[in-house]
């Protein structure tokens, strides 16, 4: 349809999560049919982000200073650390505004199968950060998955010399969820993580 | 209980485009060799959320002709059941070639579970009569089939069971054994150990019941499950059983580095069905035995499962007649007239179904 350039920008689109080859195209479309008002911002856009983002150090976040902002914030607490598996889900919490402590981005779970060791685990900052004497509490926020329970279980071994308090996110019934609809795992998961009323 | 009273076949199998009115039960469906009569039975089991009776891939599913498969297939199923008629539709759209979906009333199903609650089956097939002279994993696919029908959340963990499996043998191959890594995965298979194991027995239990209460001339059938971690859960309590089995993990590192298998837990479990009036085994009985202890564990499933969900499930038996002697024959034909729900059987031969005495529907195939 369109010349090899389009076709490549195209590919290149589809390449990205949550886009398939026919919104990739529509996106491309809409991208070359208004180039001044969506084409140019986004050429501009792309080639900042490129310059400016870096990995934080500390944390494992990507922003385009380093140490990240969330890091350098003085007002978060630096005793208490949420570990998440990607970027991704350190955004999803910040989006939620319910975490005032720091984060860690593990970069992956463990996994004999994929690949993923210790080793290329981001790790050694982490327990860096534990070293200083300053955290009192590791939240384990990491996938309800095999691969994310086995990393759960291998962070809190390896964790426990540090003498600091370890805890998990729970797992249950959503928020605006029936009891219905849900699956009879996370409805076990649901009745034996109960608490008193 | 929910009656089949219509089923359509459109470029599914052998069939292009098929259309049938049900109007009695049970059904026999014969035809010679290769005139899609199992094809049909594949086709109601793959209406209930699964792999269907033959186990078989999407791709298998679709009509060939000329060498090109078409590129999608659909099965519709017309129930009259108490107090609702409704349609079950499963398939495969040409746009979406890898997902097959379902349809209840001609509107997408929402969970698999919904059609689980309406619709249930047993099934018996020809390759069956081989299980007990193969090795154990066939016959623990069996069983783990059996118990996933009354366990809604067993076929996961049985998936997630498989791949903590696999983790630790290729961790314990590469040599990657990092003791706190491997104790991670140890921990989580001796829990989901010990509930498969658990899930099994309570099982075995369940079936046994039902066994015990058939009518004769089908053999006194008794499942018996060989599984060291079922025997201790019947003495000790789930924590202590699970804390054996972490340390026998632990403990058998070098040994399954060696094996490449891991040589404690479920999946070193066995079963055997005994005929308990001969004290026989279904590995030593004749051909026609095993036969009828088959027969007889379909027929208690569909009685388990009966009384579990309060409605009987299809049953589905391909070739049942074959090698039963006449006067099992002549059991099997007053049972599935007495029977609650409905079945469907298939032969080459009409006259293997004489004992229906003509009170059953015929779909005749041609092929």
């Amino acid at each position: 349809m369109g010349g090899p350039e389009i076709e490549q920008l195209i590919g290149q689109f589809a390449r990205l999560p949550g886009l398939g080859p026919r919104s990739a195209r529509r996106a491309v479309l809409r991208l070359l049919q208004q180039p001044e008002a969506r084409l140019a911002p986004l050429i501009r856009a792309l080639e900042a982000a490129a310059k400016t983002t870096r990995v934080c150090g500390l944390c494992g976040n990507l922003d385009s200073v380093d140490p990240c902002s969330l890091c350098r914030d003085p007002r978060r607490e630096t005793g208490l650390i949420c570990v998440v598996e990607t970027v991704a889900d350190l955004w999803a919490l910040e989006r939620a505004g319910v975490h005032r402590g720091r984060y860690h981005v593990l970069g992956g779970v463990l996994s004999a199968l994929a690949g993923t060791t210790p080793e290329t685990l981001n790790l050694t900052p982490l327990l860096s950060r534990l070293s200083g004497g300053e955290v009192r509490e590791i939240v384990l926020a990491l996938p309800v998955t095999v691969d994310g329970a086995t990393t759960a279980h291998f962070l809190s071994e390896r964790l426990r010399e540090f003498g600091v308090v370890i805890t998990q996110l729970s797992q249950g019934v959503p928020m605006g969820g029936s009891l219905e609809t849900l699956d009879e795992g996370t409805l076990a998961a649901a009745l034996r993580t109960r608490r008193a009323v | 209980m929910a009656r089949l009273t219509r089923l359509q076949l459109i470029s599914f199998r052998n069939f292009a485009l098929a259309d049938w009115e049900i109007a009695q039960a049970p059904v026999v469906v014969h035809g010679r060799n290769g005139a899609g009569k199992t094809s049909l039975l594949e086709a109601i089991s793959l209406l209930v959320p699964g792999r269907g009776l033959r186990g078989a891939r999407l791709s298998e599913l679709a009509r060939r002709a000329g060498g090109q498969a078409s590129e999608g297939w659909g099965i519709s199923g017309w129930f009259d059941a108490p107090g609702r008629s409704f349609t079950v539709s499963t398939g495969i759209r040409p746009d979406a070639p890898r997902q097959r979906c379902f349809l209840i009333d001609n509107e997408p199903a929402a969970k698999q579970t919904e059609i689980a609650d309406l619709l249930s089956c047993v099934w018996l097939t020809p390759q069956m009569e081989g299980l007990f002279l193969e090795p154990a994993s066939g016959r623990r696919r069996f069983l783990d089939r059996l118990v996933a029908t009354l366990e809604p959340g067993f076929a996961r963990l049985l998936a997630s069971h498989g791949q903590l499996l696999a983790e630790r043998v290729r961790l314990l191959r590469l040599g990657m054994a990092e003791p706190a890594w491997l104790a991670a995965l140890e921990d989580q298979l001796a829990r989901k150990s010990v509930a498969i194991a658990a899930m099994r027995l309570d099982y075995s239990l369940t079936l046994n019941a039902a066994l015990a209460a058939l009518p004769a001339p089908f053999p006194r059938a008794h499942l018996r499950l060989a599984c060291p971690l079922a025997e201790r859960l019947a003495q000790a309590p789930a924590l202590s059983v699970e804390a054996g089995l972490r340390e026998a993990l632990s403990a058998g590192r070098a040994h399954d580095r060696e094996t490449g298998t891991t040589n404690a837990g479920v999946n070193q479990a066995d079963i055997d069905l005994l005929d308990t009036e001969h004290d026989r085994g279904a590995a030593q009985a004749s051909t026609g035995e095993r036969k009828a202890l088959l027969v007889s564990v379909m027929l208690g499933q569909a009685s388990v499962l009966r009384r579990h969900r309060a409605a009987a499930p299809l049953l589905l038996l391909d070739e049942p007649m074959t090698h039963l002697d006449a006067a099992r024959r002549e059991a099997l034909a007053e049972t599935l007239l007495a029977y609650d729900g409905q079945a469907f059987l298939t032969g080459t031969d009409q006259d293997q179904f004489r004992g229906l005495g003509g009170r059953c529907g015929m779909i005749a195939l041609a092929g």
